[in-house]
């Protein structure tokens, strides 16, 4: 009964999306207030219909209710009641349907924030984020129902793959689909101004706050994504260039380029198509994600032709997307002309050439990733992997990296480079020390290791020496400066975090990527062995059960010039339900790298085999990641965006509201 | 082709993982050892979604490390071991892609993207340069002020 519930909500949901987006659109073509009032009452009963049906599949597996079909591949009795939950969106059908909601919250969160966007741009912003949960909501009621019955019902469920088990795992779908799907914002307000057929610093200042909480969601997806593979693969690697690991970092190039092209637009008024152009191509890219991931294209062309119904449909519902709004950006996009002129050496002109190379770099993996297909089209299979993308995705950040620690000190209009160069000295000297440093330590001689080190201390240093500046450090009174840090506008140090942040992680990928040491071998209790420096002693191995799974438990003692440092626990766990085995690496993370061990299976001789790992730096990777989001966080709670754009139609009265 | 493939991938579903590189296929000499480790960083496994042999611990990622072992230990040098690889698999084993007429356009695309954006970026400033000071669409007086009272919190 409550399944039925949920899926008649569904289905009356796609009758509310349609409404949404056919009123509202033709509204504000005719100028009728009414019609466009729709919008806003429509988009809460959409989320309110979705959240619902969603509701109602969450309860279905909670209770396992092995009648239904999404349940039953899914899910098992015995499974601890997070992953019951998780399993909800641990599936295509009810990830679809977990990919709706956001969609449809995000519209609802617009109608309820945009209260006082101009009515026509609200209505059109609005209509257009309906029209993309029409085509998604059609796709799972004809192709991909979670609410199917299983008839006759099955005893118990098949279970949930083991990997996906993990807390990391669990949540990792939700933020990347916030990202993904909150990209879709930016991509409404971007055709709804070429509707509109005007962008002005308004718009971007609306656009903005979108663009960051999809992007700060994006990338604690990404980082929970290669923080799972870290510590549950059981080898340390952290990203593969997978072609779904590409399909989100994708979106996360083209909503970096974003975030930045529409200060640009707020700030100097120019740059406009290029935004709207990016904002198209930021939730282009989240589709061709959807696409991909979802249609089993990757996996072969043989399996995505056998079944195409799933993937046709996303195929056409992309290329109608993609195809239509490129089509509006062709014909409107030349009126929207920027007034603002600069010099290539500015600070527009430096945001210009980074959007460029991480627009490039997005393209690049792109090409990269659909290679492939394109290849087996004439017959020839092949590969395309991680030694491609590392060899021609990191030459293309290099100089973007440097530019990062740049551009924020040259001016708006016409920079004077000489004079950045020569208050970035620090920076350089840091850059050159952290080469030196790079050579004297390196265990292993490569050419990225001291680039890779030299990038992150640049950057570190160019942000820190751009906050100085800001707050006029040793210019003037420490006084002064401290009473300039505290005043600091929050969107400020949502920039200087963020890099801050990037530079942190890159010295973290550097040191992970470069100089891993790993030790693979079999050894009985009481084994030492020596992992650049730290010696592993195994302690022993002992047998247990989990609530759904038995394990082998391996315990090492970690000890460093004969004194104590830590204790690792290792599990080996088989889960009956599904046969499958998986590895909890035990880590211990220190400041300069991670203590990472692995127990294997054991040997004929009562051995075992284990994998020990020291991982430089690896931690900082993901500590960059939370100072990023962080900064981006603390971006969003800016006055600015917070009071600024509601504040548009007001008194100057009102424009302070007590919040 | 096609019923190779099929064949994998059943092979992989029914297939119990074993841990990626293991003890007992590791070779005793560190240095043939790390270079077995180098090349199969850059050999697929055939049934994952672009994983190297090294990183996967599907069966038939083992054979083809015990393989290319068994190469490195006859003697064969690294192009070798390749050549022999990739005659028995095909290019697709290859997760770093050989250049050759098929592959020209995919080595060849980065440097073309690049180039179109730096030929991209210059068109602009050049069209940029030219229009300098043409006129620029008016606001309105509403408009002026409202967008006036946005400005007014930003920071210089």
């Amino acid at each position: 009964m409550i399944v039925e519930a949920g899926h008649f909500a569904l289905i009356l949901s796609l009758f509310v999306a349609l409404v949404q987006a056919a009123l509202p659109l033709a509204g504000a073509q005719r100028n009728d207030p009414a019609w466009m009032g729709v919008a806003a009452p429509a988009a809460f009963a959409q989320a309110l219909l979705i959240a619902f049906s969603f509701g109602c599949l969450t309860y279905a597996f909670v209770t396992s209710d092995f009648s239904v079909a999404a349940v039953v591949a899914n899910s098992h009795s015995t499974k601890p009641m997070l992953y019951k939950v998780s399993g909800v969106w641990g599936n295509h059908e009810g990830s679809m349907l977990l990919w709706v909601l956001i969609l449809a919250v995000f519209g609802w969160a617009v109608a309820l924030f945009g209260r006082n966007l101009p009515p026509s741009l609200k209505a059109r912003t609005l209509g257009i984020q309906a029209l993309i949960s029409v085509g998604f909501l059609a796709f799972i009621l004809f192709t991909s129902n979670p609410f199917d019955r299983a008839i006759p019902a099955p005893f118990d469920g098949r279970g949930m793959n083991p990997l996906l088990q993990d807390p990391g795992l669990a949540f990792h779908p939700p933020f990347l689909y916030l990202g993904y799907v909150g990209f879709s914002i930016a991509f409404s307000f971007a055709i709804a101004a070429l509707i509109e057929g005007r962008v002005d610093a308004a718009w971007a200042r609306w656009v903005r706050p979108w663009t960051l909480a999809a992007w700060s969601f994006l990338t604690i997806g990404i980082a929970l994504g290669s923080w799972w593979a870290y510590y549950e693969l059981g080898w340390g690697g952290w990203w593969f260039w997978d072609p779904v690991e590409n399909a989100s970092f994708m979106p996360w190039l083209a909503g970096t380029a974003l975030l930045h092209s529409a200060v640009v637009v707020e700030k100097r008024d120019t740059m406009k198509a290029w935004t709207v152009f990016l904002a198209i191509v930021a939730f282009s890219f989240s589709l061709l994600g959807t696409f991909l991931v979802r249609s089993g294209v990757l996996t072969s062309v043989h399996a995505f032709a056998t079944d195409p119904e799933r993937g046709v449909f996303i195929l056409v519902l992309l290329l109608i997307v993609v195809g239509g709004s490129f089509a509006l950006f062709a014909w409107r996009g030349p009126q929207l002309t920027g007034g603002g002129l600069f010099r290539p050496i500015s600070r527009e002109g430096s945001l210009l050439l980074n959007n460029l190379l991480m627009s490039i770099g997005a393209v690049v993996v792109l090409f990269g990733t659909l290679f492939p297909l394109f290849a087996q089209v004439v017959d020839y299979k092949m590969s395309v992997g991680a030694p491609f993308f590392n060899r021609v995705f990191v030459p293309l950040m290099v100089p973007m990296i440097a530019t990062m620690a740049v551009a924020p000190l040259l001016s708006w209009k016409r920079g004077d480079l000489p004079g950045a160069m020569g208050r970035l000295w620090a920076a350089g000297a840091a850059a050159a020390a952290a080469v030196a440093v790079a050579i004297a330590v390196a265990t292993k001689t490569s050419v990225w290791g001291p680039i890779g080190l030299a990038l992150a201390a640049w950057l570190a240093m160019g942000t820190v020496v751009e906050l100085a500046e800001r707050i006029r450090l040793f210019r003037t009174s420490p006084a002064e400066s401290l009473r300039r840090l505290g005043r600091m506008p929050r969107a400020a140090w949502g920039m200087t975090l963020a890099h801050f942040g990037m530079a942190v992680a890159i010295a973290g990928m550097t040191g992970a990527g470069v100089w891993k040491v790993e030790s693979i071998q079999t050894m009985k209790p009481g084994d030492s062995v020596n992992v650049a420096g730290y010696v592993y002693t195994f302690k022993g191995a002992s047998e247990g059960r989990g609530p759904n799974y038995s394990y082998i438990s391996g315990v090492f003692d970690v000890t460093r010039n004969g004194q104590p440092v830590t204790t690792l626990e290792s599990e080996k766990r088989i889960y009956p339900v599904r046969g499958m085995p998986t590895t909890e690496a035990a880590i211990e993370s220190l400041f300069l790298g991670d203590l990472y061990a692995v127990i294997g299976d054991p040997q004929e001789d009562g051995s075992f085999a284990t994998r020990l790992y020291f991982n430089p730096l690896v931690a900082w990777m993901w500590a960059g990641a939370l100072i990023m989001v962080f900064g981006g966080v603390l971006s969003l709670t800016d006055r600015r965006y917070r009071v600024g754009a509601p504040v548009r139609r007001r008194p100057p009265a009102a424009a302070q509201p007590a919040e | 082709m096609t019923r190779l493939l099929l064949a994998l991938l059943l092979a992989c579903a029914v297939v119990l993982p074993a841990a990626a590189v293991e003890p007992d296929e590791m070779l005793h000499d560190p240095a043939l050892e790390q270079r077995a480790r180098d090349l199969s960083a850059n050999l697929r496994c055939l049934v994952c979604q672009n994983q190297s042999i090294d990183d996967s611990n599907a069966e038939l990622a083992r054979d083809l490390r015990v393989l290319v072992r068994e190469r490195i230990s006859a003697g064969d040098s690294d192009d070798q071991v390749m050549d022999y690889v990739v005659s028995r698999y095909g290019d697709f084993v290859l997760l770093n892609p050989p250049f050759k007429l098929q592959t020209l356009a995919l080595w060849g695309g980065p440097v073309v993207f690049l180039l179109l954006g730096i030929l991209g970026l210059v068109q602009f400033y050049r069209r940029r340069a030219a229009t300098a000071g043409a006129a620029q669409a008016p606001l309105s007086d509403d408009e002026r002020k409202r967008l006036d009272r946005l400005m007014r919190d930003d920071a210089p």
